[in-house]
């Protein structure tokens, strides 16, 4: 039983990664866009952060040098990341429900982590953990898994009465967004009930943890917590595969596209890849286009097209 | 209609409108346009037209798609949008737009975020249909169903959606009730983007099926491409208008202009939206006063559009938009001028300064400017005489959405009006958080059937109640008003609802341009240059 939980704890989490790569590879590979930016864009210069503005404003803005203000960037990336403030703004009635899920969450990941952390420490210098320094960290994953548990179920319960009650929600609400966060409260629900009704035998967080990091399969999980920690590993497997994987997407939205103000400059790497894709040859059917599968892009812009004649 | 419209509705089979609205569903207005009763009617659709066309979205047709006479016409038809459903995810033909398609596609979380951020949904009083998320919920399960062949798991996690011709027939449509002006983007916080959804739509019904409003196509980009411009002047009708320009401003300002043609090498090449020149001379007269008595070295271009600096390929179709970019630059680059600036035309702005950006390469990669810049640094730098209570009479200022929210271009132009203008105040929200004219995305220009009814009742109501609002303290007759608009559709637009409105009539607001504002100031040019009638 502890063999096939190990071994469905590491597939999910290689499934995760793997999905997960993939995912970012194929956005990060897709051809170069059309400008498409939306203002206010952060890595402006500070004065013109404040307004929303852009280079555009200054005159001869092409013999200026450009300076990408990081920081802004950062000062707009943190609380979006770390408080989902376009939510708080926006939608702050859904932000109560969805931030304490994903608050949830994040202590979950960060609980995770030190758990992860915590067992290494333990292989390495056996023994370090039998004092306060042990006790210390025990209580500190203790109240941030707890917590992260107990805000995600309620989270997720929250965001799926909102899904089933709300009218703007409920006719666009599919089978599969409502399984999703079952999914996530039956998981998390069987891991949190699972811990707390464990034994006083029960082996430890990172009891367990040591235990799938060495493959030690003598280590014992009471029923309801390993059924917990199967669903959640098969949870975290799917999550990449739905539109739930929005943390990988939400990077190429902002950076790729909705701040991505570069401009093109002569002889530089974007208009040597937009070179490439005006030989590309489109099969667009309308008429006016002109586009016979045999015509490059390059050819059809260059092209005045003819009026049907009646 | 008291039921909820689902997205099942739009494959409804019968030939009948999906919603109805009454001037007391819309978004209330403040004084005076507070009572509902006493609004206008809307014209309903003739039986002609209904007959004849695919008119069974709403209460408005904006694109006369005719009506397939049999089955297998209908057939064709979805089997054409399919076709054109796929090449918008590929790479050889949508490689323009591929990846924020995509990511819009995959990352929805259908929060719903967007809604109120839209003008179009609040001042329909939150009719479903122009939820910005109904439009793009369709296509997002048109694309995982057809495009990614999802079987029956897809449509258990994405949602199923029936194809049918009624459903293609009305999405055609209600792609023409989105202004494009993005603001729904603006408040996803994952960067979704229901604009763009629009955007790929309409490039479909365009460049596989041969599908656009005739205002934006036949009459739009295809006589640009053919005469140089949209409003059918070629070179010589074009010189020959600002040559009666320039006689009139002169006469009018007391100074000496001649607009310059085709200078080689000059410092600038102004390009203006042509339609300045006939419906509101004074701004491209209000520029050639400017520019000269500023002592900058610029021409205009009679090459063929050269002279039009409109590209309405930008809201429906990357072929056509391409073709127009090229031709603005080749003008400049035949002039080898050292820098392209655009007049008062947002979505002109956008189109050669943002999103041509990356298929100008070469020498066609010629700087482009707004005009609001270099007015500013003109006014800025002291090179005019400028005397502020000339324009003593309450001014605001509407941000075109091509301009500030998609172009960032926000503060110049209100540099200029705190200078020049004392009584300038600030509609709310302002800046990249505008709200659109309700003219955007073409629709300034369209007028058949009784889509103007719709504009000014839907899409321009959120801008009528700013106006009226910013101007609540002096509605009186005996204060003229003035709404400054730098773009030429914006203008068209608030032209034609303060005319449907009466508001020129009862309350004296006016509406102009930018330019118009600085040359009214000019202590040089004789006073009144803004005149206080109606065009």
């Amino acid at each position: 039983m502890t063999v096939l939980m190990y071994g469905v704890l590491l597939v999910c989490v290689a499934l995760f990664v793997v999905v997960v790569v993939l995912r970012a590879i194929r956005f990060a590979r897709m051809p170069i866009h059309l400008r498409w930016e939306l203002y206010p864009i952060p890595h402006e210069e500070p004065h013109r952060v404040k307004h929303g503005g852009s280079y555009f404003e200054e005159a001869d803005w092409w013999t200026k040098p450009r300076r990408r203000n990081l920081l802004g960037e950062l000062r707009a990336m943190a609380p979006e990341i770390l408080f989902m403030r376009g939510l708080w703004e926006f939608n702050r009635a859904l932000w109560v429900r969805s931030y304490s899920f994903h608050f949830g969450l994040y202590l979950l990941i960060g609980t995770v982590t030190l758990v992860l952390l915590t067992a290494i420490l333990d292989i390495l210098h056996p023994g370090l953990l039998a004092g306060s320094l042990g006790r210390g960290l025990h209580w500190l994953y203790t109240v941030t898994g707890l917590s992260g548990l107990l805000l995600a179920v309620i989270g997720a319960g929250a965001l799926l009465i909102r899904r089933l009650t709300a009218e703007d929600l409920k006719g666009y609400t599919t089978p599969g967004d409502i399984f999703n966060l079952c999914a996530f409260i039956v998981a998390l629900g069987c891991l949190l009930a699972g811990y707390l009704l464990r034994g006083p035998e029960s082996v430890t967080a990172v009891g367990f943890a040591r235990g799938v990091l060495t493959f030690d399969t003598s280590v014992r999980l009471p029923g309801l917590l390993a059924v917990g920690v199967i669903l959640s590993a098969l949870l975290v497997a799917y999550i990449p595969c739905t539109h739930m994987a929005h943390f990988i997407g939400k990077y190429f939205t902002y950076h790729s596209v909705r701040w991505n103000d570069q401009p093109n400059t002569p002889g530089g790497r974007l208009e040597r890849k937009i070179a490439e894709y005006l030989t590309y040859r489109p099969t667009w059917a309308a008429p006016h286009v002109g586009a016979d599968g045999a015509k490059t892009w390059g050819e059809v812009a260059a092209t005045i097209p003819k009026r049907k004649s009646k | 209609m008291s039921e909820r419209l689902t997205l099942g509705d739009m494959a409804r089979e019968e030939r009948k409108p999906l919603i109805h609205l009454e001037n007391a569903d819309l978004m209330p207005l403040p004084p005076p346009l507070d009572d509902p009763a006493k609004d206008h009617n809307w014209a309903p659709l003739s039986a002609q037209v209904t007959e004849k066309y695919e008119c069974f979205l709403d209460d408005t047709c904006a694109v006369n798609v005719p009506q397939p006479k049999t089955t297998e016409e209908e057939r064709a038809l979805v089997g054409q949008f399919l076709s054109g459903l796929d090449k918008l995810f590929t790479w050889e033909n949508n490689w323009a737009f591929l990846e924020p398609l995509v990511l819009t596609m995959e990352h929805c979380a259908r929060c719903q975020t967007c809604s109120p951020a839209c003008h179009v949904y609040e001042a329909s009083g939150k009719n479903e249909l122009y939820r910005p998320t109904y439009r793009s919920e369709i296509m997002r399960r048109l694309y995982f169903k057809f495009a990614k062949h999802g079987g029956l798991l897809s449509a258990w996690q994405h949602g199923d959606i029936r194809l049918n011709w009624p459903l293609v027939a009305r999405l055609i449509e209600l792609c023409y009730r989105c202004n494009l002006c993005r603001r729904c983007a603006q408040t996803c916080p994952i960067g979704a983007d229901n604009g763009l959804v629009v955007h790929e739509l309409r490039k479909v019904f365009s460049m596989e099926m041969g599908i656009a409003p005739r205002e934006l196509h036949d009459r739009g980009s295809m006589l640009q491409l053919e005469v140089g411009s949209s409003t059918g002047m070629n070179s010589l009708v074009v010189k020959d208008n600002i040559e009666f320009i320039d006689e009139d401003i002169t006469e009018r300002t007391g100074i000496k202009v001649e607009t310059p043609w085709d200078v080689e090498g000059a410092d600038v090449l102004l390009i203006h939206n042509a339609g300045e020149i006939l419906a509101w001379p004074e701004n491209p007269g209000a520029f050639a006063i400017i520019l000269t008595a500023a002592g900058i070295r610029w021409t205009l271009s009679s090459e063929l559009a050269g002279y039009d600096s409109i590209n309405y390929g930008l809201w429906y179709d990357d072929a056509q938009f391409v073709r127009v970019a090229i031709k603005h630059a080749e003008a400049a680059r035949k002039l080898k001028v050292k820098k392209i600036v655009l007049g008062e035309c947002g979505h002109a702005h956008k189109a050669l300064s943002v999103v041509a950006d990356r298929v100008l390469g070469g020498d066609l990669n010629i700087p482009r400017e707004s005009a609001m810049t270099l007015l500013r640094d003109i006014v800025v730098s002291g090179r005019l005489r400028l005397d502020p209570s000339r324009n003593d009479f309450p001014v605001t200022l509407h941000d075109p959405c091509n301009l500030v929210r998609l172009m960032g271009v926000v503060e110049p132009q209100r540099e200029i009006l705190r200078r020049i203008c004392p009584r300038f105040r600030e509609m709310e929200p302002h800046g990249v958080d505008n709200y659109c004219c309700g003219g955007g995305s073409g629709f300034a220009i369209m007028s058949g059937n009784n889509f103007p009814d719709w504009r000014f009742h839907v899409s321009g109501r959120k801008k009528l109640q700013q106006i009226l609002t910013v101007f609540a303290d002096c509605l009186e007759p005996e204060t003229p008003k003035y709404v400054c608009a730098p773009c030429s559709n914006c203008k068209g637009q608030i032209r034609d609802l303060l005319a449907y409105y009466g508001l020129w009539e009862r309350h004296r607001i006016l509406y102009g341009g930018l330019a118009e504002l600085i040359v009214n100031a000019m202590l040089d040019a004789k006073p009144g240059f803004i005149e206080w009638e109606w065009r």
